[in-house]
């Protein structure tokens, strides 16, 4: 009975606590959404309020009023993210048949080559990239940021393991039998049985694609060129000093459509967040 | 077996085509200008536009000693040292905590996966509208915060919250520890799950406490996982560049939140355009990962099949062995 009372007392508190982490995580972004509906004023007056106002319109006149046009941002973020994405998951998947399927000479010291890189950020070569791009005059280019995406080495390595269990060699044989050739047994039969992997692996791709401020950041000058968080970058600036509506508002564009898919894909998203870690 | 292998040879070309695309586009754009950075720093490389460089005569080490001497870097490796223990410490607790909570099968907690998802959601808006908008919560002099901490009497008058070198470092450390505890905890998660459960179940009937369980049980269990998640966050705190430099101008008071990365970018995309410099500063943060990278490699090597090799190599010493004390046998034997 006491056992029972003090199990009691401890679920209330476990409660309590995740409440509060909870909070802390919707909170933020809360004050943002509703001070992006309010006017300038009424932040001014009070900054921290649960209740939306009126002025999203208003705040939105302002907002596309000044020099710079949010929608450029995202569209260029969009055709960033996407390719990437999808040369991303393609090659890193051909890349992983490659290494389960056939036996080849090369094979163990090639996959032990690509987790040896796997985990060596992209920051610290910005110098060399940068230099590199600079003297082929391809600053500026979209397709600098993208192309890179198609040798993901950690992607290579996720598609591996999860390829091993889920394909067995006998379905590829059997292709060969019926006289399928290598490439098409490759996108008919291993890329649809690699969907849910690949499903996982492009959300976090597109994810961080999306949010990637560094290397957009050294390559891109030109404000057509701007992706997201560049034009996220630039709410700081002199022009919106005292524009805090049309701050908020500008923050709340760039969060929307991230919880919004989040909302409808949390699911996988945070089954697929363990998968890095915890092998088989 | 012959022919086996001949079937083998006749596909195994394609394991070669299959990789060309991924090689030559590493080769290109990662591989490349890993050594292309490793060159720039023992040259005289800089200014805006320039590419023309000539390799150090005197001193081959000249930018890395510059560097290592260097106030602002030494000031910005403390940071990035100091910012990432200190998020980390905090959100591994937390993560821990979460775990033994959601892990328990005495007290089964509801809304477990509901709270995975909004523990979790920070770590996917990006990084950059984060700095920006608790830059916007603690402005000054109308923010959220001033006007809470005036309201409830903490201060008489706005406060310039960034004016202080150790809030703003806290804030960072705050924005680090409440975008990535969802992430650790739900890595945590994942390995205490893959425990075999009898495990748990023979510590219950033998009378284990909870506390006992968490310290005896569960965290030896997960070392692997905690290993994982160790080194990952140490890479990417070393590399930790959007929130601070975006959170305050100019890296702060001190330059409080300038990190080694921001350091980096600082000095070869704006002021003098030090390229060299910057090369130099990156190879010695290359060769850290570099190393950090290596342990995760000997962490997440195929235990088994490295087992499998160890096993294979002592039959054959066995069967050696076997060989020679038959030949020996044989010999007294004659």
């Amino acid at each position: 009975m006491l056992d029972n009372k003090e199990t009691k007392i401890i679920k209330i508190f476990i409660y309590f606590i995740c409440i509060i982490l909870a909070a802390l995580s919707i909170v933020p972004f809360w004050i943002m959404f509703v001070n992006a509906t309010r006017s300038t004023t009424q932040i001014q007056q009070h900054a921290v309020s649960f209740i939306p106002s009126t002025h999203l319109l208003k705040n939105y006149a302002i907002f596309t009023g000044k020099s710079f046009n949010a929608l450029t941002g995202f569209k260029n973020s969009v055709i960033i993210s996407t390719c990437a994405t999808l040369l991303g998951t393609y090659f890193s998947t051909l890349t992983a048949y490659a290494v389960v399927v056939y036996d080849w000479k090369l094979r163990k010291p090639f996959f032990s080559f690509v987790m040896a890189v796997m985990m060596i950020p992209a920051q610290v070569t910005m110098i060399g990239f940068y230099q590199m791009v600079y003297r082929i005059g391809m600053t500026n280019h979209l397709i600098m940021l993208i192309v890179p995406a198609l040798a993901n080495p950690s992607m290579v390595f996720f598609m591996r393991q999860y390829m091993i269990p889920s394909l067995p060699i006998e379905i590829v044989q059997a292709a060969r039998i019926d006289g399928a050739k290598e490439f098409y047994t490759f996108n008919k039969i291993a890329l649809p049985i690699m969907k849910p992997a690949i499903a996982t692996q492009a959300i976090f791709s597109f994810v961080s694609s999306w949010n990637n401020l560094f290397t957009p950041l050294v390559l891109l000058t030109d404000a057509k060129k701007y992706t997201m968080p560049i034009m996220v970058s630039l709410l700081k600036g002199d022009i919106y000093r005292t524009e805090f509506g049309a701050v908020y508002l500008g923050l709340s564009l760039t969060v929307l459509p991230l919880i919004v898919v989040y909302l409808f894909l949390a699911k996988y998203i945070v089954a697929g967040v363990a998968l890095g870690s915890v092998k088989g | 077996m012959k022919n086996k292998n001949n079937i083998n040879s006749k596909y195994s070309k394609f394991g070669y085509i299959f990789c060309i695309p991924f090689v030559v586009v590493f080769l290109i754009f990662s591989l490349y200008p890993i050594f292309y950075t490793a060159a720039v720093g023992f040259t005289d490389l800089k200014g805006l536009g320039n590419t023309t460089m000539h390799f150090l005569k005197d001193d081959p080490f000249a930018n890395f000693k510059n560097v290592l001497s260097n106030g602002t870097f030494r000031v910005s490796f403390t940071n990035t040292i100091k910012i990432w223990v200190c998020n980390f410490i905090p959100q591994i607790l937390i993560a821990l905590l979460i775990t033994s909570w959601f892990t328990d099968k005495r007290s089964k907690i509801q809304g477990e996966g509901f709270f995975k998802v909004i523990f979790y959601m920070p770590n996917i808006i990006t990084a950059a509208t984060v700095a920006i908008l608790f830059a916007a919560f603690f402005g000054y002099p109308m923010g959220p915060m001033n006007d809470l901490a005036v309201k409830f009497g903490f201060v008489d008058q706005p406060y310039e919250f960034m004016r202080s070198k150790s809030i703003a470092q806290g804030v960072v450390v705050f924005i680090q520890t409440w975008m990535w505890y969802g992430y650790t905890s739900i890595n945590i998660i994942a390995g205490v799950n893959g425990i075999s459960p009898e495990i748990f179940e023979s510590a219950e009937v033998d009378g284990a406490n909870r506390t006992q369980t968490f310290f005896k049980i569960t965290l030896p269990n997960i070392k692997t996982v905690m290993l994982f998640i160790l080194v990952t966050s140490l890479i990417g705190g070393l590399n930790m560049f959007d929130i601070p430099a975006l959170l305050v101008n100019n890296s702060g008071p001190d330059n409080a939140t300038k990190t080694t990365s921001v350091f980096i970018y600082d000095q070869a995309f704006s002021g003098s355009y030090l390229y060299n410099r910057a090369g130099a500063a990156s190879m010695m943060m290359f060769v850290l990962i570099v190393i950090l990278s290596a342990i995760l490699f000997y962490l997440l090597r195929d235990k088994d099949e490295a087992q499998l090799r160890k096993l294979v190599k002592k039959q054959e010493k066995m069967r050696l062995a076997e060989a020679k004390a038959e030949a020996l046998l044989n010999g007294k034997g004659v």
